[in-house]
């Protein structure tokens, strides 16, 4: 298998082509926060809904960018709805790790599931951060921010 | 009735890809299609050569030393000037100043020039197509000396629009940068005629300067800054078939002569003391401290190499490419050109339906093709188009048809991928 296809997997490509959760929330406690990815000037932003007791109870996204950024914001919504607080931020450090080639979910016991299918992007340093876009606007989201970037 | 027939592959006006180790090496059992010209140029073998040997041969400062490497290699130096001075048929080559690339080019000459002369009130006039770096040193000057900004629009091809850019002349015009070739579409300016008006312009009508952005056309058509009557013309070596790290500014004289320092420091300087220190004239007053003096030399190798090949031949050879390309890439589907005005250079921007351009860029890598997906730096002219980023061959004199052919099926596949 050549190496891009790795990375374009069907599921991806079909992510980017039917993205899910790709609205805006509405109501006053939705946090919001408008991913930066400077380098390529695209740009996902991230609404969460969190129940009283900080589980995610609803998650969505809106904005432009490339089929690896567009895909991992769907997957990432579909995936984190009904997730604890501990758990999204527990995800987003094994998820950010798996991208930048730091974390074999393959080496020892993980809770990335299907989001395992982004460990193609370490191969791409150019790319990682399409990957990470709206993980970090999620963040900035959960930070209050309004905005995030994907410069750390 | 359209002509449904394949478009001919164009004769070569050049075949100069073996002159390029890199074009030629074997990259898994790939070629490389290296069509990222506009981003930066490959070397030919003799400037790297040439690097090497002085590096191995014959290395020693310049300027400084009495001993002979010393004076060899400032000779050496010091002819690249003249060697530049000739390629762009400046007046002398004191009015070649090297700077580390285009980018400091424009700032050397909006932190000296623009830190002395703007005013408060006064107008800069930059069209809507250029690299951010003959922008943002213009925006952080103006803020300083609180001068405006004022920017020509272009129209739905990517063409100046001139009579707007008339409409924006006034007595409070100091300056017009503006490039001559736009490295996100191509567009070729009209430089000279944009200089004539500026020059009718500006306080009393005595005439505002201009600076012109040449680092895409300087590798790709003859240039004469003094037929262009330009004030300033900016260039990189590593865009020329050069080294990185070596730009050129050229400068007429008496604005030279006008401006302080960019920055002090040694070699710059006729005479220091803690009381007042006085400055060496142009060129050497715009350069402090120890030059980048293997790619000077690289760099005249390079202008060598450019004049030897011809200008004229590279841009026959470009622009026979940029035809055929053209109508190869109008044949993939879902495929748009961004950038259409006439006489451009050889530039294809472009976006595919349903693909980001990073995308597209990812994927033709696979295939060996290397080129430029983005903003191009160039985030105003994308927005001017409503696109956020878009996918960029250059085409430079070492390219064939076969790179063409590659990035037109390489399109395909990656539009059939996504659908």
């Amino acid at each position: 298998m050549s190496r891009s296809n790795e990375l374009y997997q069907q599921v991806i490509l079909d992510h980017n082509k039917n993205p899910r959760n790709y609205r805006a929330l509405e109501g006053s406690d939705v946090l919001v926060c408008e991913g930066h990815n400077p380098l390529c000037g695209d740009h996902i932003t991230v609404y969460l809904d969190l129940d009283a007791n900080g589980t995610v109870n609803d998650l969505g996204f809106q904005g432009n960018g490339c089929a690896i950024s567009k895909a991992s914001a769907s997957m990432m919504t579909a995936y984190l709805k009904g997730k604890s607080l501990a758990e999204v931020k527990t995800i987003f450090s094994e998820f950010h790790d798996m991208v930048r080639g730091e974390f074999d979910p393959a080496s020892r016991e993980n809770h990335l599931g299907k989001l395992t299918l982004f460990q193609g992007v370490k191969e791409y340093s150019s790319r990682i951060k399409c990957a990470s876009l709206a993980w970090h606007a999620l963040m900035g989201a959960l930070d209050k921010q309004q905005s995030a970037t994907t410069e750390e | 009735m359209p002509d449904t027939s394949a478009p001919t592959r164009p004769k070569p006006v050049l075949d100069i890809k073996s002159q390029f180790p890199v074009l030629t090496r074997d990259f898994g059992g790939m070629a490389l299609h290296y069509l990222d010209s506009a981003a930066t140029t490959q070397k030919p073998v003799e400037v790297i050569d040439a690097m090497d040997r002085f590096y191995r041969e014959s290395y020693g400062t310049v300027r400084r030393g009495v001993y002979r490497l010393s004076e060899k290699a400032t000779a050496a130096y010091e002819n690249t000037r003249k060697q530049v001075a000739g390629l762009i048929n400046a007046a002398s080559e004191r009015e070649i100043i090297y700077t580390s690339g285009t980018t400091q080019s424009i700032n050397l000459v909006a932190y000296s020039w623009g830190g002395k002369f703007l005013k408060a009130g006064d107008e800069i006039i930059l069209s809507q197509i250029e690299h951010h770096a003959n922008i943002v040193p213009w925006q952080i000057i103006a803020e300083r000396m609180g001068a405006v900004i004022k920017v020509i629009p272009v129209d739905d091809s990517g063409t100046l629009i001139m009579d707007e850019y008339k409409k924006l002349l006034s007595e409070r015009t100091r300056i017009v940068a503006v490039n001559h070739v736009s490295n996100a579409l191509g567009t070729v300016n009209p430089v000279k005629e944009i200089a004539r008006l500026a020059h009718q312009a500006g306080p009393g009508g005595k005439g505002a300067i201009v600076l012109i952005d040449g680092a895409q056309s300087i590798a790709h058509m003859a240039v004469d800054v003094r037929d262009l009557d330009a004030d300033f013309y900016a260039f990189s070596g590593h865009k020329m078939f050069g080294p990185t790290g070596i730009g050129i500014l050229y400068g007429k004289l008496p604005i030279l002569e006008s401006m302080p320092p960019y920055q002090g420091g040694g070699d710059m300087i006729m005479r220091v003391t803690f009381a007042k220190t006085t400055y060496q004239a142009p060129p050497h007053r715009f350069e402090a401290g120890t030059p980048p003096i293997a790619e000077v030399l690289g760099l005249g190798v390079a202008v060598d190499w450019l004049r030897r090949t011809g200008l004229d031949k590279i841009n026959a050879h470009e622009h026979a490419l940029l035809e055929y390309g053209t109508a190869v890439l109008q044949d993939v589907p879902g495929l748009k050109l961004i950038g259409t005005a006439p006489g451009k250079g050889a530039i294809l921007s472009f976006t595919l339906d349903g693909v980001h351009p990073h995308d597209i860029g990812t994927l033709l890598d696979e295939d060996g093709i290397a080129i430029r997906a983005g903003h191009h730096c160039a985030q105003p002219t994308m927005d001017r188009f409503g696109v956020p980023a878009t996918a960029r061959a250059s085409i430079g004199p070492y390219n064939d048809a076969t790179d063409l052919d590659a990035l037109a099926k390489g399109l395909r596949r990656i539009g059939e991928m996504f659908r």
